[in-house]
């Protein structure tokens, strides 16, 4: 394991769709224990980038290894997560109709066969796990309620308290602040710190307070065009030129 | 759904439903006052019964809409109808060896594939392995190919519809369009006696409880869960991790076994099979069954298929021209007023109850904020 560098690797990526050019010639490195941002202006490719990393489209060229062994580009969505690559969607996707609990129950980690699924017990430890879960996600009171009835923060929450269950080495989270109330962004950004070290993370955010809350003293990715626009601190590249330009949508006149 | 009453309510139907079932109509039909007639179309209800749990452990608790489950309830039929076929033995209308039909046709020898079917145990584990194999096969290649909603629904009425055209043709030597009938015996037991009609009855009332048990703890499990996820969304299932593609598979292989199982059941009864069981407005009928009924329950197959096909015994002997309107009008009315089906009923009349209270007390609350007291003055 110890030969293991970078968790994640992208080499020279390409997508189209119908001729649009969603991401161009991305490449992307993750080290283990990571908690990196990647941000960018809506149409970079941020969602697409996710979507080629968990199996749900392929690239047209390129390659994408995991733990340098794994080649991502030749297994689909289920193998890829059983890797242990858990992805948090934007719209929050939980199972609506399902408990809170067994929400958590369907996403701990284990076997997924048939066989397990009719005459696998749950294991006290797992019991366990999942009330700590509950408790880190504060979902305790609503453990057995319809996870349709949460309000939206919650089912952000319980998606991450999915991934969680699932313990995913690298956890991708797309835009876990959208539609949250100042109060839970920032509960949001502290649950993601705590993960942060255990736990491989990439988070795509908009909103930069929250961006800024999460990634002090870690590498930013700001993607444009489905390229790497530039990385660094966030400080730094909040400052950079071409970010300004690109992200903010003001034109630099200072040329 | 926590209130102590909605808990047992339905474990109290259940019993209800299957001591009248498996012990007070045998009983009834013993002692004279049901008839061997009525008996035999309730053994046919109980039959369609089963059918009806096929089709809602796919539609209801997996989301995909079959309609093709009627081919597996008349594979399952025909496959113990060959052995009912060869049992016919020299009493048949040609007094030969071989089935009337294959006479007809100018056979002199029995084909090499109903050789086997002599043998009772051999057609029992054809009634469930040609079923499950056909199903394994389709389904395979369906959800691998990612094929889903309603394009899955068309696919599965074309098969049905396919494989009737294939066993209406004489060449196929299963009875092109008569089909099986005529049978006599089935282990040395003369079918047309009533003893051996109510035994019949009994077993298909014994076999929808277990197949009813059986579904209730597969959908009960942690494979349940999984099911009603793959339902309600199928990607995020991807993404947590499970093989949507085999357990549908799954799924739908155990529910053409059923379908089977229930057909196999159906034609010892009805005495005779053939290939008009196939065509697609039987497998439409189960639908309506099970819509009626309630989908996504397991009793509501079972009462819906059975008040159906009540509904229809009586309709075509009261109003014979009217009974495909009754059918339309029936399915409209569930659809459109219905949504949960019968079973659904007591919890939207609840709900229209609770609605009503607290409607009133807004009203009460408004007219106590438009009048004060005059103590809060």
């Amino acid at each position: 394991m110890s030969m293991v560098h970078y968790l994640l690797a992208a080499e020279g990526l390409n997508k189209s769709f119908d001729g649009f050019k969603a991401i161009n010639d991305l490449n992307f490195v993750l080290e283990k224990g990571e908690l990196r941002t990647v941000i960018g202006p809506n149409g970079a490719g941020k969602t697409t980038f996710l979507d080629l990393i968990t199996g749900r489209t392929k690239p047209d060229s390129g390659t994408l290894h995991f733990e340098e062994t794994h080649d991502l580009l030749r297994m689909n969505e289920y193998e890829i997560y059983r890797l242990g690559i858990g992805r948090k969607f934007q719209t929050p996707t939980v199972y609506t109709d399902h408990t809170v609990r067994e929400n958590l129950l369907l996403s701990l980690a284990g076997p997924r066969s048939i066989w397990h699924s009719l005459f696998g017990r749950i294991r006290k430890e797992q019991e366990e796990r999942m009330d700590e879960i509950l408790h880190t996600i504060k979902l305790t009171e609503r453990a057995h309620s319809k996870a349709g009835s949460l309000a939206h923060g919650q089912k952000q929450w319980l998606e991450i308290g999915m991934l969680l269950a699932q313990d995913a080495k690298l956890l991708l989270v797309d835009e876990p602040a959208a539609g949250m109330t100042d109060e839970e962004t920032h509960r949001t950004g502290e649950l993601l710190l705590s993960l942060a070290g255990k736990h491989t993370i990439v988070v795509i955010e908009h909103d930069m307070t929250f961006v800024r809350q999460i990634s002090q003293g870690r590498t930013v990715t700001v993607l444009h065009q489905g390229h790497v626009l530039c990385e660094g601190p966030v400080d730094k590249v909040q400052n950079d030129e071409r970010v300004i330009e690109v992200y903010l949508g003001r034109k630099s006149k200072a040329a | 759904m926590n209130t102590p009453l909605a808990g047992k309510a339905p474990t109290i139907l259940l019993a209800a439903v299957a001591l009248f079932l498996v012990v007070v109509m045998p009983s009834l039909n013993a002692a004279g006052v049901v008839s061997d007639f009525t008996l035999n179309t309730w053994g046919k209800y109980v039959c369609y019964a089963i059918l009806a749990i096929a089709v809602d452990l796919l539609w209801g608790y997996t989301g995909l809409l079959s309609l093709g489950q009627a081919l597996f309830f008349s594979l399952g039929g025909y496959m113990l109808g060959m052995h009912l076929m060869l049992m016919i033995g020299k009493l048949g209308a040609y007094k030969s060896d071989l089935p009337d039909f294959m006479v007809f046709l100018g056979l002199k020898e029995l084909p090499d594939f109903w050789q086997p079917f002599y043998s009772f145990p051999f057609a029992v584990l054809m009634v469930l392995a040609v079923p499950g194999l056909l199903a394994g096969v389709f389904g395979y290649l369906a959800f691998r190919s990612r094929i889903k909603g309603v394009y899955f629904s068309i696919l599965t009425q074309a098969l049905t519809y396919g494989a009737a055209l294939m066993f209406f043709r004489n060449d196929l030597m299963m009875g092109g369009n008569n089909g099986f009938t005529d049978f006599r015996t089935l282990l040395g037991a003369d079918l047309r006696s009533p003893e051996i009609k109510r035994a019949l009855y009994i077993a298909s009332a014994i076999t929808l409880m277990l197949v009813f048990i059986g579904c209730k703890w597969l959908t009960t499990s942690r494979f349940g869960l999984i099911q009603r996820a793959i339902r309600d969304s199928e990607n995020r299932v991807l993404f947590s991790g499970y093989s949507a593609a085999n357990f549908k598979l799954f799924v739908f292989v155990i529910s053409a076994v059923i379908a089977g199982i229930g057909g196999a059941l159906y034609v010892p009864q009805v005495g005779i099979i053939n290939p008009s069981e196939m065509m697609t407005e039987k497998s439409l009928e189960a639908v309506v069954w099970v819509a009626v009924g309630g989908r996504g329950t397991l009793i509501g197959p079972v009462l819906g298929a059975i008040g159906v096909n009540y509904l229809k015994s009586w309709a075509t002997t009261e109003y014979p021209d009217l009974w495909l309107i009754i059918l339309g009008a029936t399915f409209v009315i569930v659809v459109l007023f219905l949504p949960k089906g019968l079973v659904g009923v007591p919890a939207q009349i609840k709900a229209m109850i609770d609605r009503r209270k607290a409607l009133k007390k807004d009203r009460a609350d408004d007219l106590a904020a438009i009048n004060p007291s005059p103590e809060a003055e």
